[in-house]
This record gives C-alpha cells, structure tokens and sequence, in this order.
C-alpha cells in the first residue's frame, strides 16, 4: 500500500474532480491516515476550473497546499496547462482523453489517460468519468485498503442519491481495470 | 379622598427628561397604559432607541435593552426568536426607524416579525438639536434644511405606514396623531390593538404617532400640538393602513 | 457519542456550536464561510432553534445582540467585509456585557478584497473591532479540530467572563477538509440574572444599556472592564510551542500561517537550523508570557503572517527589545509556503545571528 500520497484533482465545474479527492480522503481517513482536502474557491469554481488538493500522510499534514504534486488528475486542457509543470519527476498525470486534447510535453512523469467520458457512457455509468478515473488512481497507487476505498465512496454518495451508489461502485472497478 | 388618576404601574417613578409639551410622555403613558391592562408588563421586553427615548429604559418597567441607533427591530428579532412568547416592542424617532434604520424596519416587517414597533414622527431629529429627518416637510425649516426643505436637493418625506402597508408580513399598521384628547384616545387603541395582535401572533404591527417637539419646531406646546393638525395630518393621513384583523 | 468524521473546517465549527448549545445563528451570505449559514439553516429547525438569514450582516450582529440579551447561546459568522458592519453591534454588545459568539473567517483585505485566506484582521479583532475602549477574546484555530474545540471555548469564556467573543479563522481553514471530532461539552453555562426576560414581578427590571452620560461613571465602568480584561489577560493566555525551548529562532505564527511555519521548522530542523514556533491560540489575551519566556533564550523571533505585518506589534511588545523582531507575510489572499517560510528564516540567521 502506497501510505503517503499528495495529488490534485482539476477540471470544469460539474466534472466532479472535488469528489474525487473527497472520496479519496474518506477512504485514506478510514485506513486511519491523516488527510487534508483544500478547495480551490471561488468564481472559478462556477463553471471555470476547479480543483483540490488532497494530502494522505502517515505524519500530520501542516501544509494544505500540493504544490508539487505526486499525481495530477487533469480533466480538461486548462488543468493539464496549469499544474502539469509543477508534478513532481516521476509523478503521474491522468487525463481523460475524451476532453483533454494537449499532452503535458514532459518525458520525466507517467502520462496515462483513458477515453473515461465515452467509457462510462458505454458501460451505462453515464456522467461517472470522475468515478472512472478515482478507480485509476487507486489502481495506480494503491493509496488506501479497497475496502475502505468502497466504503468511503458510500459515505460519500448523498443519501438522497442512493441510487447512485452502485453506480458509483461499478464505475470505479471500471477505472480500476483500465490500468 | 379617591384617587382618579395615577401612574401606570408599568411606568417608574423616574421623572422624565422631555420637554414641556413633547408627545414623548404622552405616548409613554398610554404603552404603560396599555402594558397594565393586559397584564404583560412581567413578560415584555421593551428596546429603546437612540434619539431623545434613548432614555426609555428608565422609564418603562418592563425589562428593556437599548439598541444601536436604527437597529431596535433587528435587536427586537433577536428577543422575540429567543422568546417567542414574550412581548417585545420597540419605541422609534423618524431619525432611527426611517433614516438609519429603514432597512431593519422594512425587513422586520416582511419577515412578520411578531413585535410591535410604536413609530414616533415628529418630522425632527430632537435630540442632536434639530435637523431635517427623512419625514420633514417640504418647505419645513430644520437646523440642516435652513432655508426649508426644498425636495429637489433632499428629496421626499417618507410615509412609512403607506410603505409597510405593502408588505404581506405586517399585520397592522396605523397612524394616528397626538394631537388632542380625541387623537390620544385613537392612539390608545391602536397601540393596544398592536400589543393585542403581538399577543395573538398575527405578526408584525406599527403605530406611527404623529408627534410635536415645540422646542425644535420653535413654537409653544400649544401651538406644536396645531400644528400636527394643520400641516403634519393632510400630508401624513391619519387612519388604518393595513389591519389583518379587520381582513375576512 | 462522538465520532471523527472528516468535515471543513466551516462546518465542524457550525457542528461545534450547536453541540455547545448555540440554537440561534443569525446571518449573512459571504464566502467563504457560507457553509456555516448553510449548515445552520438546515440543522437549527431540527432541534427547534432559530437560523435567521438577515438583511445585512448589521441586522445579524443586532439580533446576535437581542438574542444574547435574553441569556441564549447565539452566534453569528462572517468574512472581513461583513465583520466591518458587525462592528458597529460588537462594539455595542462589550459595552453591554453581553456574551456571544462571533466567527470571522477572513479573506483578503481591504475592501472588497479577494475570497482568498488572509490574517489581515488581526489588528481589527484585537484592537479596534468597533468604536471605543474594550476587548474581544480572540481566538485562532489553526486545523479544523481546532475549528469545533475553540468555538466550544469561545462560548464557555464568553459566557465566563460575560464579554463578547471571537474566533478569528480564515479561509483556508473554514474550506479545508480534516478529520475532527466534535466532542461533547464538559461545562454547564452559567445562570444569567443579568438577562432581559420579562421580570414576572419578581425582581427589578434589568435593564441592558450602553449610554452612560456621567462621564466619572463612564470611565468609572470602563475601569471596572479593563479589571475584568486584566483577569482574563492571567487566566486565559493559551498558546502551543513547537520546539521552541532550546531554538535560536523562534517563529511566531497563528492560524493557517502557524501550519506553514510549523512545516518550515521541520525543514529549517533538517537543516541543522534550531528554530522553533510558538503558535498564539488565544489573539487576546495575547499569550505574552509564553513569548516573553522563549526571549530570554532565543538569539531572534520571526513573525509569520498572512498580512502585512500585524501580530508582529504584538510580539514585540513581549519581546520589548530583549532580542530582534523580523517579519515575513504575505498579504492580499496569498498564502506563503513552507519553502517561503524557510527562506525567510535563513534570511533572518544571515541577519540577525551574524
């Protein structure tokens, strides 16, 4: 199991990269690591770029801020342009290729990307690209048990959405193949 | 020996501080009036202004809290959420309730705030010494409106009654002058029916006292008391501009 | 039974002060803290509270004030602009002795400013947050446990101490997500005979007031307060050290800046630096003895703050000339690094440890 892990989740407003990082957090949390999940706020998050930073650590997190991250989850160009300078050598970036067009130019990380949008609406998870690609992440780094990673995602999923639960699960062991 | 007349018990025996032939004590009589013959006065919170009843809390022997200048209402809100069973009034200049404080008026009021809110105009600030107040008159000559208040620089008085009488939330607004013995009876009524509807839940009433201050206005107490007749009543109507109770 | 859920740091606050007993929240929208609000209007109705959303952050604060008056625990939750028109009430409320709780989760500043995390109201909410002489207790989380624990506290020494309270957050921590717990309150408030709720004939009428025209009486009452402060000011300092007793440097740091600065220790640590931090809980009362303390050892101090250099006043008046006071802050919504942080301490070991 990968312990400590920094990543942001960045794309439009709507895509759901601030609950990838929320369910991400949930589910390290759970596995009794010390999590912070940090928001970007603001204009921007009205249909603009939005992101989080999320930090899984053994030790107690001072600083928020993911400055350098371990992975970048990037679902649209603005995001990939943004932070993909700033992922640390031998960091991951993830992509969904079905909107993200440009490549981050870089040949010291780990591009991988997936056509999650049309996969999802392939597979009858429509709207759960995010979901796809929380799956990956977790295929990548193992960042918390898989137990924990399902339960965080109940915890999660609103009690009004409950449909959506499965769902979601179904989603993610999607993501969780394609790597 | 009978005794015919005496304090209110609601009012303390603390002398007032008004001006010969102000309204002030009047209208202080008639709550505490109002207070004794509905049997409240243990359960009422009153909040004062800031303008001359700033004093009203050593007045009134109800429990009472002084606001901020314009905020009674909002203060008023905070009591009555707390203490929905409770009386709570607030007593207002034309300075505090439609100048500084209009935007806590109106919204107590849209809101159905379950207070009651005693409205003194008496078209002057008293006690900073005389200035235009959003309900001078035109042409009226203040300390700040020396050559009258000409309506192209200061604009129009502001009828509150007209103004809250729009508002679903307001329950009872009326006006009603201090004037003469017949106006002071109205003014007992109406102020009771406010405290009756409080009482009833109805929701948010207002009694605006159409008031003298011969010192500022510079007349005698008798002739402050004509001229509420004479020039204040056509352009503030006296009368009932909004009753819930009266609505079937 | 209380449980570690992971929460912003806006809403463990929220969670915190009903658990304390708070079922009156009276505001106004204004990022970023509108998850208060938002939580508060949904959760009061339920336990038969009363969450208001006023028509300006002045009528807020006033009905804050009325609410209070009558001896129920109550608050309200704004960001910088909107804590500028409370202050006309707060003011108002010190005067009054009237307890009450209230949230700044501040932003960049002045005016309008940005929605991002600042400490610029440091000088506002120790100083002048309001007209006239008086004192808030200011207290400053800096993770989001600390978000539920101080907003219990505020209200167990506001009640105490029958003063006004405020927790001086900001935005980084009322929008981050950490794992909390909202724990169960260990106190009981105090009896309030002070309150207006109607005599029942049954004793005086109180009366709450804040005009006092005998100027004697006035200072008279001021002086009787400014005793009250000098309690609290013995009582009440609370401040965390960070390997501060055996460090040379030691960095002065509140809020979302202690955990930036705290970070930078490590670093400066790693690097053979002996710096270490001492992060002020309480904003008043100023944790002074804590500071003066760490100036009878340490060579230097530098202040970290997310503002132009506001708390630093402060510790130099503990410090008063025993060693040199730097600064380093960013402003404006800017957030400064660890590795900022850590430059800014070498910056200080060049200059002041020659």
């Amino acid at each position: 199991m990968m312990s400590n892990l920094r990543f942001i989740s960045a794309g439009f407003g709507g895509q759901g990269v601030l609950f990838i990082g929320k369910v991400a957090a949930n589910a390290a949390m759970l596995d009794n690591m010390h999590v912070a999940w940090l928001p970007s706020y603001g204009p921007e998050m009205r249909g603009g770029t939005a992101n989080c930073s999320v930090c899984i650590s053994e030790k107690p997190i001072n600083s928020p801020i993911v400055p350098h991250p371990d992975v970048l989850i990037a679902l649209n160009n603005p995001s990939l342009e943004k932070f993909s300078g700033s992922v640390k050598t031998n960091g991951i970036i993830i992509c969904d290729k079905d909107i993200v067009t440009l490549t981050s130019g870089r040949n010291d990380v780990q591009e991988i990307g997936a056509y999650a949008t049309e996969t999802a609406e392939k597979n009858g998870v429509k709207g759960l690209a995010n979901m796809i690609i929380l799956g990956m992440l977790y295929a990548k780094t193992k960042f918390c048990s898989e137990n924990s990673l399902f339960e965080a995602i109940k915890i999660c999923t609103p009690k009004r959405k409950a449909e959506m639960l499965e769902l979601n699960y179904k989603a993610v062991k999607f993501g969780m193949n394609l790597v | 020996m009978e005794t015919v007349y005496k304090r209110p018990k609601a009012l303390t025996d603390v002398p007032f501080h008004f001006c010969a032939g102000c309204s002030h004590g009047i209208v202080h009589k008639v709550i505490a009036e109002v207070l004794d013959e509905l049997g409240v006065e243990g359960k009422t919170v009153g909040v004062a202004p800031v303008g001359c009843a700033v004093m009203d809390y050593d007045y009134f022997g109800c429990d009472m809290i002084e606001a901020p200048h314009g905020r009674a209402p909002a203060v008023a809100t905070g009591l009555k959420r707390a203490m929905p069973d409770n009386v709570i009034f607030t007593y207002q200049g034309d300075g505090d309730l439609a100048a500084i404080g209009t935007c806590e008026t109106v919204h107590a009021a849209t809101r159905g705030e379950n207070i009651t809110i005693i409205f003194i105009n008496n078209t002057i600030y008293g006690m900073t010494g005389g200035q235009m107040a959003p309900t001078s008159l035109p042409g009226q000559v203040t300390q700040t409106s020396p050559y009258g208040r000409d309506t192209e620089i200061a604009g129009f008085p502001i009828k509150v009654c007209e103004m809250l009488s729009t508002l679903d939330g307001v329950a009872l607004a009326q006006r009603v002058a201090c004037d003469s013995v017949k106006g002071v009876r109205e003014m007992k009524k109406a102020i009771k029916k406010g405290f009756q509807y409080q009482i009833e839940k109805k929701g948010f009433s207002i009694i605006e006292v159409l008031a003298s201050c011969p010192t500022n206005w510079g007349v005698t107490p008798e002739r402050s008391l004509e001229l509420i007749t004479e020039k204040m009543v056509p352009y503030y109507p006296l009368g009932v501009y909004k009753d819930k109770g009266a609505e079937k | 039974m209380s449980e570690k859920m992971l929460l912003k740091g806006n809403e463990a606050l929220a969670r915190a002060a009903i658990k304390a007993g708070c079922k009156y929240f009276f505001g106004y929208p204004i990022t970023p803290q509108t998850e208060i609000g938002a939580y508060m209007s949904r959760e009061l109705p339920k336990i038969n509270g009363t969450f208001i959303q006023a028509e300006s952050e002045i009528a807020a604060c006033n009905m804050l004030f009325g609410c209070a008056a009558t001896g129920k625990r109550a608050m309200t939750a704004s960001s910088s602009p909107g804590i500028s028109l409370k202050t006309e009430c707060i003011s108002y409320m010190a005067a009054c002795d009237i307890p009450a709780v209230i949230v700044n989760v501040q932003r960049g500043g002045p005016g309008l400013g940005s929605i991002q995390p600042s400490q610029s109201d440091y000088w506002q909410a120790t100083r002048a947050a309001g007209h006239g002489d008086f004192h808030l207790i200011v207290l400053a989380p800096s993770t989001v446990q600390e978000m539920a624990d101080f907003t219990q506290l505020a209200f167990d020494l506001s009640d105490k101490y029958r003063t006004p309270a405020m927790i001086l957050a900001d935005g980084l921590i009322g929008q981050m997500m950490e794992v909390a717990e909202i724990k169960e309150p260990t106190t009981v408030p105090p009896e309030k005979p002070w309150a207006v709720t109607g005599h029942n004939f049954k004793r005086k009428h109180n009366i709450i007031n804040s005009l006092i025209l005998d100027a004697q009486k006035l200072e008279d009452l001021n002086i009787e307060r400014f005793k009250k402060y000098d309690i609290i000011k013995k009582n009440e300092q609370r401040s965390e050290s960070y390997l501060a007793d055996d460090a040379d440097i030691v960095l002065v740091a509140f809020g979302a800046s202690a955990r930036m600065s705290k970070e930078a220790v490590d670093m400066a640590r790693a690097n053979g630096i002996k710096v270490g931090l001492i992060k002020p809980i309480t904003l008043f009362p100023y944790p002074e003895n804590a500071i003066k303390k760490a100036a009878e050892t340490a060579k230097c101090f530098l202040t970290v703050e997310m503002n132009m250099g506001q708390m630093v006043d402060d510790v130099r008046l503990a410090v008063n000339g025993k060693c040199p006071v730097d600064f380093y802050g960013r402003t404006g919504g800017v957030i400064p690094t660890p590795d900022e942080i850590f430059e800014a301490i070498k910056r200080t070991v060049a200059k002041e440890m020659k």
